[in-house]
């Protein structure tokens, strides 16, 4: 490692996190789409009500209660399940370039990468 | 208006929005959050919740093929992401103390400032200037393919750009949006990065910068599913087929439009902000 340019490494890096991003978005589009087919399905003619702000059902604002919800294949518990798989998807992605960059030897990148997702993981994983 | 044409209407207006957000790099959130508000009548915090959660799979689309195709710098991505992300949650913090009036204001002043940015002609910094030091520990310079082959650049100004990264921050955390403006403007101007790497950059980075707000969102109830669905699927399509034109398309007269547009919404953003003000 002479620090001089991307090295080869990168270059397989830019890979493989551009397929763990396509992966996880379409995987989470897939799972949103379907709950969406069943949420318009059986709720498609009420009204709407967004105007006014009402909290969002407390069983469909965390990890638990969504997983329960989409497990029993509710649309509203599926699609959140779905938006659960993108906001991991970049968090996946920091992952495995601390990974990456630990295999590397590079202890700044490492340490770079450590601090973001500690700030991910507080905010996520806090309440 | 029942969910089912609600929920096509809101589709195609994030359908459009994320193909313009893409094709001029400043995001689909930028459009999405007006047309909510403005044109759907929805409240402003569902409007930002399904902003931000769209605007991750906008920018991870979109960041899939530019760094597949060698723009992206990961390097200089991962070293200001520690600024955008702890800004995204102290903009989040913010948001959930600010009234919806004052958001509001402050939405139309941003969106101002992005216009004004878009609409300037972008002038490329080619040439390779003297290397910052900062940038050189960093391992930060790099290249890019280009016509004819790889070309290197160097980067200046890595505190600055740092500084304006952490606002960028703040801007996503409090209003929803990827920030793309401020972004492109700290490695633009800042850094002296070669546009498609700044651009293809600036995607690559606000993915993880809207996640550390996303999750205060969706804790607090601001991720509604149902209106969240149709604004995800079309901006994420939008996106993605903005980004396959991206090196086609004459984008100057485009980013001009666009940058009316965003302009017009601004004033009525800031205009709608006062008079609810005035109710409360």
């Amino acid at each position: 490692m002479n620090g001089k340019g991307p090295m080869p490494a990168d270059h397989e890096m830019d890979r493989t996190i551009g397929n763990i991003l396509r992966a996880g978005v379409m995987t989470a589009a897939g799972i949103v789409l379907a709950g969406g087919l069943i949420y318009l399905f059986r709720h498609g003619l009420t009204p709407v009500h967004y105007a006014l702000f009402q909290r969002v059902p407390m069983d469909l604002c965390t990890v638990g209660g969504i997983l329960g919800s989409a497990f029993s294949f509710h649309g509203r518990g599926l699609i959140q399940l779905g938006l659960l798989v993108l906001i991991a998807t970049p968090v996946a992605r920091v992952l495995f370039s601390m990974v990456a960059f630990a295999r590397q030897r590079d202890v700044m990148y490492t340490l770079v990468t450590a601090t973001v997702l500690i700030v991910l993981a507080h905010s996520l994983l806090s309440q | 208006m029942n969910v089912l044409i609600f929920t096509m209407l809101v589709w195609l207006g994030s359908l459009a929005a994320g193909f313009l957000g893409s094709l001029t790099g400043l995001g689909g959130g930028v459009v999405i959050i007006p047309l909510l508000t403005l044109v759907f009548g929805v409240d402003i915090r569902y409007a930002i919740g399904a902003s931000l959660v769209s605007v991750i799979a906008t920018s991870s689309g979109a960041a899939a093929a530019y760094v597949k195709e060698g723009f992206s710098n990961i390097r200089i991505g991962m070293f200001l992401e520690i600024a955008t992300v702890v800004g995204a949650l102290a903009g989040a913090f913010l948001a959930l103390r600010l009234s919806t009036p004052v958001i509001a204001v402050i939405f139309g002043l941003v969106l101002i400032h992005a216009a004004y940015v878009s609409s300037r002609p972008r002038l490329e910094t080619s040439g390779v200037e003297k290397p910052d030091k900062l940038a050189t520990v960093l391992k930060m310079h790099g290249t890019y393919p280009t016509s004819r082959g790889l070309k290197a650049y160097n980067v200046s100004s890595v505190p600055f750009g740092f500084a304006l990264m952490f606002i960028a921050g703040i801007l996503s955390g409090l209003l929803g949006i990827g920030s793309g403006a401020v972004k492109v403007l700290a490695m633009d101007q800042a850094m002296r990065l070669p546009f498609k790497v700044s651009t293809a950059t600036s995607n690559f980075m606000i993915g993880v910068t809207a996640a550390a707000s996303a999750g205060i969102y969706l804790h607090k109830g601001y991720i509604d599913p149902g209106l969240t669905m149709p604004v995800m699927l079309g901006v994420l399509l939008g996106a993605s087929l903005g980004a396959r034109h991206l090196f086609e398309a004459e984008t100057q007269k485009l980013r001009v439009v666009f940058s009316v547009v965003i302009f017009l919404l601004a004033l009525q953003m800031i205009y709608s902000g006062f008079m609810g003000w005035r109710i409360q």
